[in-house]
């Protein structure tokens, strides 16, 4: 068994799209129409196009917003990716307008910061030492 | 604070995770839960539940020691060391009395 996809879910599949390769600079693998608004968007590292796809999955159901919102209030990620530089990335980001949680903070093994998807998830961003 | 009993400020002290909690505030004041949650277990070993640092926190606000912040969708926990101004000014300079 593989973990080839795992998801977050956004409000707004297009602003979603913007935000995951314009600004997080993720690259575009599948976009499908599913019926209605709603797409099959995944998108991957450019680092690893073979690797595992991210699902932009709309949010339409009704318990995923009072659970992003509990999520989001205590300040807990939906989700982690892995950067070579938290610090660096920190910098590039809130230069794009990228609204932090936490700043980059050393945990001893791991440094972390927790970003705004701005689609209604909080995002950790984790550096291994 | 004037509002706020030496009691419930000596009770909050005495627990170490919650000493913790004001260290962390104090290395970085105005974090999440998780936040707090994450330095805790990373940094200090300590694998409590967010449950029991939530509560913790309640302590420590009650005491006056913590406030907390809604910010948007965010809420924040920033350290007010405004309780510990008096604590011992009665044994240090006596004509101070307990209240």
């Amino acid at each position: 068994m593989r973990i080839t996809i795992t998801s977050v879910l956004v409000h707004d599949q297009a602003a979603a799209e913007r935000f995951y390769t314009e600004v997080l600079g993720f690259v575009k693998k599948h976009d499908v129409p599913m019926g209605g608004d709603a797409r099959w968007l995944t998108v991957v590292s450019p680092d690893n196009p073979d690797g595992t796809e991210l699902l932009l999955e709309p949010d339409a159901h009704p318990a995923a917003k009072p659970w992003k919102d509990a999520l989001v209030g205590d300040g807990i990620p939906y989700t982690q990716f892995a950067v070579d530089d938290v610090k660096a990335e920190f910098d590039r980001l809130r230069a794009l307008g990228v609204h932090f949680t936490q700043e980059p903070t050393d945990m001893g093994a791991f440094t972390t910061a927790v970003l705004d998807d701005t689609c209604g998830n909080l995002i950790q961003i984790i550096q291994m030492h | 604070m004037g509002d706020v009993d030496d009691d419930d400020v000596f009770k909050a002290l005495a627990d170490p995770t919650r000493r913790k909690i004001l260290d962390e505030l104090a290395d970085r004041d105005g974090q999440t839960l998780f936040e707090i949650c994450a330095r805790l277990s990373s940094k200090h070993q300590l694998g409590s539940s967010r449950q029991a640092i939530s509560q913790h926190l309640e302590v420590l606000a009650a005491a006056g020691l913590v406030h907390s912040r809604r910010d948007g969708r965010y809420k924040f926990h920033h350290l007010d060391t405004g309780p510990l101004t008096h604590l011992t000014d009665r044994w240090r300079h006596r004509d101070t009395k307990e209240t």
